[in-house]
Parts: C-alpha cells; sequence; structure tokens
C-alpha cells in the first residue's frame, strides 16, 4: 500500500468534483420536501438528466445545452410525478417508486445508441488570479463551472427559504397546507413549482455525473445517488448548509475509497466500495436516534395528500 | 373543469377495473413508444403480449412463464403486507440476493455430500439470509425511528458488494479455472431445484409462491393480524388505540417480506439461475414492487399481476430478438404502467366530476 | 318588507341575497339572504351542519356560490379567492387549521397580509396593535409554543392590521376561559365603537345575548329568522336553532359505590415537542359516578385520555383499575379488564375513517366480545355486534357494510360511543362525547352516558364544553397546564368558580367559599 500516491490538492479538487451531483439533487429534493411533498423519484430523475443532458451534449456538441436539457428533462419527468400526486392525489411514496422505476428503464432505452461515447469537455472556469494560487488554487479554483453553480445554489436555496416572501409561502405550504389554502394560498401550484424545481436540480446532478464526473454513459450510472441525496436531505435536518455539508461529507468518503483503492489497501475493493452506503445508513441513524430533533425539523405536512374539500 | 369529489367509500367495481384499464392504455402509450424508434407498434405489442401464450412457439414460452412469475409473486407477496401496513420495504433486492447466498453458502458447505436434508436446510437458510437482512432496516427503524425506505434501499447496493465479493472470492467454484462464479447448484443434486412437472417450468420455487399466496390470502382476510396490518395502514392512531404494537408489526412485516425474497433468491440460484455470480440479481425485487401495486396488493390480484409481468418479460425477450427491441424498453414498459395504476387509482377513491369553473 | 330591504340595501355594509350552495347529497345553504350593518355585531347562529361554515366560506371567497349575489359597501361583491375578499376589506378569524405551528407570529401575520412591510417594522407594528386592544403578544415567538388563547390573539391581530370593514370570527369562544373570553369581548366592543362590522359565529346562546346587535338563525341550510338576540330569550332562539323541545337528560339518585378507577400522582412528559406534560395527577372514581374534567383544549386532554387508554404507558403505581395496577398494560389488557375509552377525534383515532362499521366493531370489540377465536375473525359475530349497535344508539346508516368516513359526524359518535357502551365497562372515559355533533345526538350521547352510570359504571366525561358537564357530573375538576384540580361538586357551581378553576387557581376554598 502506498499512501503517499495521494495527492491532497487533487483529492480535494475532486471531493468537490465527486460531491457535486448528490449537492445538486439533494437541494432540489430540500426544496420539494420544504413544500411538503416527498418525491422519492430522485434517482429516476437524476439518471434521466444523465442521459437527456449526455444525448443533447453530445449531439449539439455544447455541454451547456446539454445541462439546459437535463434540466428540462428532470423537470418534465418530475411533472408526471407532480401530475399524479397533486392533481390526482396518488401515493407519494408509490409514485415516487414508479418514478424511479420508470427513469431507471427510460433512461437505458434511450442511452443505448450513446454507450461508449465521450461527450464533449465542459471549460474549465479559469479565474484570473485565484486559480493560479499554489495548493489552494488547484483545490478549489480549478473547476468546472457547474461547481460553483452548485455553490451559489447552496446560497439562493437558503437566502430564498430565510429571507423571501417565495421561500416564506413555501415553508408555509410545507408546515400546514390547509391553513395555507385557507389563507388563499395555491397549494398545489407551489407544490409543482417546487417538484419541478427539484426535478431540474437532480437532472443537473445526473447530467454532471455523466458529462463531467464519469464521463461517459453507462446504465444505471447513478448508483444510488439519488437515494444518498434523499438521505442527505435528512441528515441536513431540511438546511441548505448543512446539506453542503453533508453532501461533502459523502463525496469525501466516496474520494477516500477510490484512492484507497488505488492505493492498494489490503482491504478488498467490495468493501471499501459498499463503505459510502454504510456510512450513508450510520449517519441516518444517528440523526434519527436524536430524537425529537428530526421530527420537529421536518417539514409538517411531509408526504401527506392535500386535497382541498370545499 | 374537472373537480375530484372523494366518494363516501372506496368504489369496489373501480378498484378491480383500474389495472386492467391500466394495462390497456400502457398498450397504447407502448405501442406510440415503440412507433417513435422506429418499430411496427402493433407487431410489437403482439409479440410481447400474445405470442409467448398462443404464437408458433408458445410451448416453448408458457414453459418460462410460471419460472419467471414464480420469484415475482413470491416477493410481491411479502412487500404487499408491508405496503398494506405503511412499512416501505423497497430493498427487496438485497434480501433476494444475500437469501441466495446464505443459502447457496451452505449448500456449498455440504458439497459433495447427499442427503435428503440438504436441501431443505438450504431452503431454510434462504429465507434466513433475507429475513436477516430485512431485520436491519426493521431494527434500525424500531430501535433509532430510521426511515426504512431509505436504508432497505441502500443496503441493496451494499448486498450487491457482497455478492460480487462472494462470486470473486469465498464461494469462487475451486475447479472454476479462476473464472468469477460459484459451483453450480442446479448440478449438484443435493441442492438442484428441478422443474418438478415436465413441460411446465414448475419448480419448488412455483409451490412456494401458490402457498405465499394461500397463506397470505387467509391472513388478510381472515385473521387478526391481517386485520391489524389494514388498521394499521389506514388509520396508524386508530391502530395503536385498538391496541396494535406498531414496533412488533415493522418487525413481522419487514421479516416476513425479507424471508419470501430470501426465498424468492434461493429457489433461482438453485434453479434457473445456478451459480452465484456477479449478475446473479436480475432486479426482481423491484418488478415486484409494480407487481404488488398491479396486484391491488391483494394476494390474488398479485398472483395474476405477477403472471402478466413475467409475460411481458418473455414477450420483451422475443421482442428483442424478433424485432431488434432494446431490452430496457421491457423495464420502461413497466415502469409506464405502475404510472398508469396510479392515476387510475384516483377513480376508485374519488368521482371526477365535470362541474362549472367557481363563478367569479 | 320591499321598502325595508331597499333601505338596508343602501346603508347596509354587506347584502346577501338568495345566497345558495350545494354539495353532493346536501344542500349547505339555501336562498341566504341577510344584511349587515356598519358597526354592527351580527350573530350568525346554529348547530353543527346548518351551514354556518357554508356561509362564511362564500363571503370569504373560500367557496362560490351557486345562485345569488353579495354587495359590499354598494357594490356587486363575488371574491374569487381570500385574497380578493381580504383586498374588499374582509378578514377572518378561524376556528381551526389557520395558523403555521413552526413559525413565528411575525411570519404568520405576514402570511396574512399582501404587502407585509419588513420583518422588522412589521413586528413593531404588531407590538403596537397588539398593546392597543390590550392582546399582547411577542412578534417573535414561534407559535407552537403559545396557549389557545394566545394562538386566536396571532390570528385577531392578523386581521386587525389589514384595517378591515367586516371581521368575520368562527366559534372564537370555545378555545378561551371565561376570563379570557372578556377581554376578547373588551376588544370586540372597541372594535365595535370604531365602526368595524362583525360577523360572530357561535351557537352559545349567552355569549350572543351579552355581545350581538343581530343575530340570523340558520337551522339545515336556511335562513329561520333575523332578530334582535337582545329581546330574545335564550330558550327562544334555542328553539329556532334546533327546531323542537330539547329534552334535558334525566338523572336518577345513586348510593356511592366503591372505588372503581385511581389514579395516583401520575406525571408524564409531553409526547411531542408542542404536546402537554402530565403533572402529579391524582382521583378517583367510584362506581355510578359521573366526574367531569373540564378544560381548555391542549391543556393534557389528549395526554390523559392516552395515559386512561394504554396508548401511552404509565410509571407501575399510578392507574388502577378496582386495585389492580394497569399502568404497564396496553390497550387490549385494560380493555379486558373493564377499562374502556373513546377519544376525541372520530376519525383516525376512535374509528378508521376507510373501513366498514364491522371492521370498526371488531376494532375495540374483539376481546370482550370474543370476535376472534385462536387469532381467526368470526366475521358473523363481528357483523351482528355491529348490527346490534347500530340498533340500539340509533346510529342512522344505510347498513354496517359502509365506510366509516361515510356517517354523519353525529351518527359515527353515536357509534363510537355505543361500541364502548355495549361492551358493558367497568370503567368508561370519553374525551369531547358530543364535539361537532348535532343536538339530538348529543342529548342521546349524554343519556346513554347516564343511564350507564345509573347501572353502576364510572365514567369520565372530559370536555371543553362546561354546560354539558354541569348537566351530567356528580363531580367537576379541572385540567389546566398538565395539572388536575382536586374534584369539587358540580351541584352549585357558579360560572366565575368555574372560570377560576380552568384559569389554574388551585385553591378550591376560595372557588368554591
Amino acid at each position: 500500500m502506498d499512501l503517499s500516491s495521494i495527492n491532497p490538492v487533487l483529492l480535494v479538487a475532486s471531493i468537490m468534483v465527486a460531491s457535486t451531483p448528490v449537492l445538486l439533487a439533494a437541494l432540489g429534493e430540500l426544496v420539494v420536501e420544504k413544500s411538503g411533498v416527498l418525491n422519492l423519484g430522485v434517482e429516476g430523475m437524476m439518471i434521466t438528466g444523465a442521459i437527456c443532458g449526455f444525448a443533447i451534449a453530445v449531439n449539439t456538441g455544447s455541454p451547456f445545452l446539454g445541462f439546459v436539457a437535463a434540466a428540462v428533462g428532470g423537470a418534465i419527468l418530475s411533472l408526471i410525478f407532480g401530475i399524479l400526486t397533486q392533481s390526482l392525489l396518488s401515493n407519494q411514496v408509490a409514485t415516487g417508486l414508479a418514478l424511479t422505476l420508470f427513469g431507471l428503464g427510460f433512461s437505458a432505452l434511450v442511452g443505448q445508441s450513446y454507450v461508449g461515447i465521450r461527450p464533449p469537455a465542459t471549460a474549465r472556469l479559469d479565474i484570473p488570479v485565484l486559480s493560479d494560487l499554489p495548493v489552494v488554487g488547484g483545490m478549489f479554483f480549478n473547476h468546472d463551472i457547474m461547481v460553483y453553480v452548485s455553490l451559489a445554489l447552496v446560497i439562493a436555496v437558503w437566502a430564498v427559504l430565510k429571507f423571501t416572501r417565495v421561500g416564506l409561502i413555501l415553508r408555509a405550504v410545507g408546515e400546514n397546507h390547509d391553513a395555507a389554502h385557507a389563507l388563499g394560498y395555491k397549494v398545489v401550484r407551489v407544490r409543482l413549482c417546487a417538484i419541478m424545481f427539484g426535478g431540474a436540480c437532480a437532472g443537473l446532478g445526473g447530467a454532471y455525473l455523466s458529462l463531467i464526473r464519469v464521463p461517459q454513459w453507462t446504465e444505471g450510472m447513478t448508483a444510488g445517488a439519488g437515494w444518498i441525496a434523499l438521505a442527505i436531505v435528512v441528515f441536513g435536518s431540511w438546511r441548505a448548509p448543512r446539506v453542503l455539508l453533508g453532501a461533502y461529507l459523502f463525496g469525501g468518503v466516496t474520494v477516500l475509497q477510490l484512492n484507497l483503492q488505488a492505493a492498494g489497501l489490503a482491504i478488498p475493493v467490495e468493501y471499501l466500495s459498499m463503505s459510502p452506503y454504510l456510512i450513508t445508513i450510520a449517519v441516518l441513524v444517528v440523526m434519527s436516534a436524536s430524537k425529537g430533533r428530526v421530527r420537529a425539523a421536518a417539514p409538517a405536512c411531509l408526504g401527506r395528500i392535500f386535497h382541498a374539500s370545499t | 373543469m374537472i373537480r375530484l369529489e372523494r366518494r363516501p367509500a372506496p368504489s369496489r367495481l373501480w378498484a378491480a377495473l383500474t389495472p386492467a384499464l391500466a394495462v390497456f392504455a400502457t398498450m397504447i402509450a407502448g405501442g406510440l413508444m415503440f412507433a417513435l424508434l422506429g418499430k411496427p407498434p402493433v407487431e410489437a405489442i403482439r409479440t410481447i403480449f400474445w405470442d409467448p401464450l398462443f404464437g408458433e412457439f408458445a410451448f416453448y414460452y408458457r414453459g418460462q412463464l410460471l419460472v419467471k412469475a414464480a420469484p415475482l409473486v413470491l416477493i410481491a407477496i411479502g412487500l404487499s403486507i408491508g405496503f398494506r401496513a405503511g412499512i416501505w420495504n423497497i430493498g427487496a433486492e438485497g434480501q433476494y440476493i444475500i437469501g441466495a447466498i446464505l443459502g447457496g453458502g451452505v449448500g456449498l458447505a455440504f458439497y459433495p455430500m447427499t442427503g435428503w436434508y440438504i436441501f431443505p436446510l438450504v431452503v431454510l437458510f434462504g429465507a434466513i439470509g433475507g429475513w436477516a437482512w430485512a431485520m436491519i432496516p426493521a431494527l434500525l427503524r424500531v430501535k433509532f425511528n430510521t426511515n426504512e425506505i431509505l436504508v432497505s434501499l441502500l443496503l441493496v447496493y451494499v448486498a450487491e458488494q457482497i455478492l460480487a465479493s462472494m462470486s470473486l472470492g469465498l464461494l469462487r467454484n475451486p475447479d472454476g479455472n479462476g473464472f468469477p462464479g460459484s459451483r453450480n447448484l442446479s448440478a449438484y443434486e443435493a441442492t438442484a431445484n428441478p422443474e418438478l412437472i415436465a413441460g411446465t417450468g414448475a419448480h419448488w420455487g412455483v409451490v412456494a409462491a401458490t402457498i405465499a399466496v394461500i397463506f397470505a390470502y387467509i391472513l388478510m382476510t381472515r385473521h387478526v393480524l391481517g386485520f391489524q396490518i389494514k388498521v394499521s395502514g389506514e388509520a396508524p392512531r386508530a391502530a395503536r388505540f385498538s391496541g396494535v404494537n406498531p414496533d412488533r408489526l415493522v418487525i413481522f412485516c419487514l421479516g416476513i417480506s425479507g424471508a419470501l425474497a430470501g426465498l424468492a433468491g434461493l429457489f433461482e440460484l438453485t434453479g434457473p439461475a445456478g451459480q452465484i455470480s456477479i449478475d446473479f440479481n436480475q432486479g426482481y425485487g423491484f418488478t415486484a414492487i409494480i407487481v404488488a401495486f398491479l396486484g391491488r396488493l391483494h394476494p390474488v390480484g398479485i398472483l395474476l399481476a405477477g403472471l402478466l409481468i413475467a409475460l411481458t418479460y418473455i414477450g420483451g425477450e422475443a421482442a428483442q430478438t424478433n424485432l431488434g427491441l432494446p431490452s430496457a424498453s421491457i423495464d420502461a414498459f413497466q415502469g409506464m404502467l405502475l404510472f398508469f395504476l396510479l392515476a387510475m387509482d384516483t377513480l376508485s377513491n374519488f368521482r371526477i366530476r365535470f362541474g362549472r369553473a367557481k363563478v367569479a | 318588507m320591499t321598502t325595508e330591504d331597499s333601505t338596508a340595501h343602501s346603508t347596509a355594509l354587506l347584502t346577501l341575497e338568495g345566497l345558495t350552495k350545494a354539495y353532493p347529497g346536501v344542500v349547505a345553504n339555501d336562498d341566504v339572504s341577510f344584511a349587515i350593518q356598519p358597526g354592527e355585531v351580527h350573530a350568525l347562529l346554529g348547530e353543527n351542519g346548518a351551514g354556518k361554515s357554508t356561509l362564511v366560506k362564500m363571503i370569504y371567497g373560500l367557496v362560490a356560490p351557486d345562485a345569488g349575489r353579495m354587495i359590499f359597501k354598494g357594490a356587486p361583491y363575488a371574491p374569487a379567492e381570500p385574497r380578493a375578499a381580504r383586498a374588499a376589506g374582509v378578514a377572518m378569524v378561524f376556528q381551526h387549521f389557520s395558523l403555521f405551528e413552526a413559525l413565528s407570529v411575525a411570519e404568520n401575520i405576514a402570511l396574512g397580509m399582501e404587502h407585509p412591510p419588513r420583518m422588522r417594522d412589521l413586528a413593531a407594528r404588531i407590538r403596537d396593535v397588539s398593546e392597543a386592544y390590550g392582546l399582547p403578544l411577542d412578534p417573535f415567538r414561534v407559535v407552537g409554543d403559545l396557549s389557545a388563547g394566545e394562538r386566536q390573539r396571532v390570528e385577531i391581530i392578523r386581521c386587525l392590521l389589514q384595517n378591515p370593514q367586516l371581521l368575520i370570527m368562527d366559534e372564537p369562544t370555545s378555545v378561551l376561559t371565561p376570563q379570557e373570553v372578556d377581554i376578547l369581548f373588551k376588544t370586540l366592543e372597541k372594535l365595535k365603537i370604531e365602526g368595524t362590522s362583525i360577523l360572530y359565529i357561535s351557537h352559545k346562546l349567552e355569549e350572543i345575548r351579552r355581545l350581538c346587535d343581530a343575530a340570523t338563525v340558520l337551522r339545515l341550510g336556511k335562513k329561520i329568522a333575523t332578530c334582535n338576540p337582545q329581546e330574545e330569550t335564550a330558550r327562544a332562539m334555542a328553539e329556532m336553532m334546533v327546531g323542537t323541545v330539547l329534552q334535558v337528560p334525566e338523572r336518577k339518585a345513586h348510593d356511592e359505590g366503591p372505588v372503581a378507577l385511581s389514579i395516583r400522582e401520575l406525571s408524564l412528559p409531553a409526547p411531542s415537542e408542542f404536546g402537554t406534560a402530565l403533572k402529579d395527577i391524582s382521583l378517583e372514581v367510584r362506581k355510578g359516578e359521573v366526574l367531569g374534567i373540564g378544560g381548555v383544549a391542549g391543556n393534557g386532554q389528549d395526554e390523559l385520555t392516552a395515559a386512561l387508554s394504554g396508548e401511552q404507558l404509565s410509571p407501575s403505581g399510578s392507574v388502577f383499575i378496582r386495585n389492580d395496577d394497569l399502568s404497564t398494560a396496553g390497550p387490549a389488557q385494560r380493555r379486558a379488564a373493564g377499562l374502556l375509552v373513546a377519544p376525541e377525534e372520530r376519525l383516525g383515532h376512535a374509528a378508521a375513517p376507510a373501513m366498514s362499521l364491522i371492521e370498526n366493531a371488531l376494532l375495540t370489540g374483539r376481546t370482550r366480545e370474543g370476535l376472534a377465536r385462536s387469532g381467526l375473525i368470526n366475521w358473523t359475530k363481528s357483523g351482528s355486534f355491529a348490527d346490534a349497535i347500530i340498533a340500539r344508539f340509533d346510529v342512522r346508516t344505510p347498513s354496517a357494510r359502509v365506510a366509516a368516513r361515510s356517517l354523519s359526524g353525529g351518527n359515527l359518535q353515536k357509534f363510537v360511543i355505543g361500541r364502548e357502551i355495549m361492551q358493558r365497562p367497568d370503567v368508561l372515559v370519553v374525551n369531547q362525547p358530543t364535539w361537532g355533533v348535532d343536538a339530538s345526538a348529543a342529548a342521546a350521547i349524554r343519556q346513554a352516558l347516564l343511564d350507564l352510570a345509573a347501572k353502576g359504571a364510572a365514567v369520565v366525561v372530559i370536555s371543553q364544553d362546561l354546560d354539558e358537564l354541569m348537566e351530567i357530573c356528580d363531580r367537576f375538576c379541572a385540567l389546566n397546564e398538565g395539572r388536575l384540580s382536586a374534584p369539587v361538586p358540580a351541584a352549585g357551581l357558579t360560572v366565575e368558580q368555574i372560570g377560576l378553576m380552568l384559569g389554574g387557581a388551585h385553591d378550591m376554598h376560595e372557588a368554591t367559599a
């Protein structure tokens, strides 16, 4: 085993890259859950975004259009969930699962002709001075633009939820949909918007995997990232800065185990590969064991069906 | 303007009709999807739904029907019991894998001994493997109130890594010239799960699935426990008020679904699959979720739904060879079916009214 | 008559003409017309189900009428949504469901405004307005931590910040102690002097006689009359509201039996963040006795009910039936021992909404009625048990096979209470037995409870309806912030004494002196 082969600059840089897909998806799901909706279809929306982004980027040669297409693809898929759960009042757990199953099948279908192709490279953001700084420049200021987009999104989601009227209405709908309805807010419309925002974010996260992180298309390439994003929302107790922390912790574990694999640690590869999932479970357990805290932070109407009786 | 109005009681008529309507709608939407892919839609639908039963090669496909349906029904029956109670085990795929590994491992430990007792023992350990894997989310939920949906699902990925490790390491066939994968358990007489009646495809898994359907039917319609499961799903507070212990229900529901998934994995391993290999699991654990909903979480419905979904698998394979239809299209097709079913479920709980818009 | 109407038109703040709204199977409002004058407190009086809620929802823009029209300040008025109603000058204080527990007072108020100022300015205004009307409030407290009375203040302040011309109040006193009612009435008087009209929904006649200038009575969706409540007797208005002469439950004299239920120094922590802890509760109930536990909602009624039903277990040595310690026994064991409970929430707690009455009969009747043997359910026997409840308690339903939620509130309540009474309890605990139930069903339920006590059972009635408790109880005690006062004989208690008990004055010598 040779730990000296691990370069700390590359390690931090790759943690940021590894964390970005789950961070994007988790931020989207955070907004969805704040509005009182539990969408378990994150995995399906991510993989749909991955293939939509990949296909468009390959066909147009523009990674930017690819990301746009991924966001649109994720949002459209989430709209199916939205219509089913908000207008037709179907069970959110079952519909979310259906979304995941459908997304996995649909993406495999569309992706058949894209296996083994390399996508066009996404430009790195070259920041004058900062990118040239020794060590720090390589760690933080030499990434593709999506890394910074995801970080900006953390701040945006946090600020909108905390300081703006839109954020207040969103939280109100998630806390007590009957009261919000009685005050004249359009519960279903607010939730549909939140769901589509969540879909777009998950789509971006998926495209980040297929266009930048991997970068190529393989069937089922999200490998549970959507489920981990769901867990990270719980870990972050529905707060954007803590979701960032959760995503980077997960990214850290992922990158570390990959580095350990490369360094030839005496633990079999399979056990290292399962460690991100095991650690996510452990974190979930710790969070839920601290009684009351999680339940108090969770939006009161999470997963409950809203039907205006009048 | 279309409005939804809650029915005083769920409509039994619509509850029975919606699966058929959903299948019909899926055929139309699926046909459209195939047309977009440049395949003849009518022919594709016929190849999937008709030919396996009544076509030229039906004699071969019909046997496959039970082979595919058995694991689906077995797993879906277990899942449906939990779903009824609002306990969501969606990690059956993992329980299926671990059941196969533990049962298969016990079988391989006896190799090359013979004895009537080996197969029952192997089956028992298959069930124990799935049960134990499901006990992880169950105990975490009971002790720490951890969400069982996420835990059971994340454990699927862990189980897949264990499967890879086993087929490359501990359980690798010592006479396999270094290829990954275990000895063939269906070729080892003591553990083989053969076709019981030639041409039907019926193996012990089919027998187990049939027993599971009957057992679940009695449980859900006649037994107090089944009643408690239904009340817990409908109205959790009323269930607690009536004296149901929610923790014990979580343990029971996850346990039974895990054990049945483990059994399904074991019968697949010792029969159609033969050996523990990296790609042993085929997604039955996830497809069974569709089967459970399509069957309205009712044992008899699940039996029919399992046969129907098995048909789409077989028809999908046929369409792949005959029409060059991608294999993934069947997954998308099944996902679509679940969408349509959930959308139409609305009809059994709500009346659709075409009323005037609000007077503004 | 026509001239009178036209003059009313010209001066009235709000005129309703022929408002009609039908839901499937029921006409909620049938051709309702009346007018509210500026600066008038106008009562809307009626039983549960008379159509009061639907009517105010139409005025507030939550429901559109099928027919009829409204005129507000001389112009046609048809709000498409509450926002339009608020913009026109109509505000509403709800009875339920209108606050967000996890949000702060200021955030809750901002949600009720079209163009809220910045949070800091809003907080200052909240302070000003709340002090001006004698309803002090801290804008930064989380609503979930407030008492019922304080929550109502939040709603009232929310309305007042919009300077409404018409304030609708839906059953505002149902969650208040008599002392808090006095404070509220002072605020309303002040508003009235400032020229604000108030539409005041209630079924409490004395209150209406004290506060209101006019009263419109609704029965079964139709307007019965508009009258001056100061000129009518409470009895006359009650008969307008109910349509028949009500029977007062009969009470038979009985001897004091041995102690059936005793609670000894029971303390339990709050089950959830917004719940109430029970503190050092002790009481004894004798066979043949009806004990009333009064109190404003949210003072531990649900927690005490759960501690008695066995949904919440207690430290051993705190709950006894006769001399058996049942503190750590679950609901099934307690039922077997003779302690039966009917919780407040009918749908979802006492009964499973989507399940049939047969299944709901089985829900609690399994053990005592022998509806299952060695785990297998006897559906025939369960069916006859359900039929027996329906027959004896006059539950109006097409059959026992219909879902519980298809029954009206009163009928389902009769079924739920009947289900427990039919099992011949030694001790029966009921929480809010007549909440949201029409008057005739309420009378039937009260009579059934008295009959049960007359046959030798101990009955505990937890209720917010003080009139009800005075009508049927032998002894009365009050629950306040999780503490139970010492019981006093119900006969001869005055409203003031009860008010002091509910407000937490535990010195009973003063109260009963």
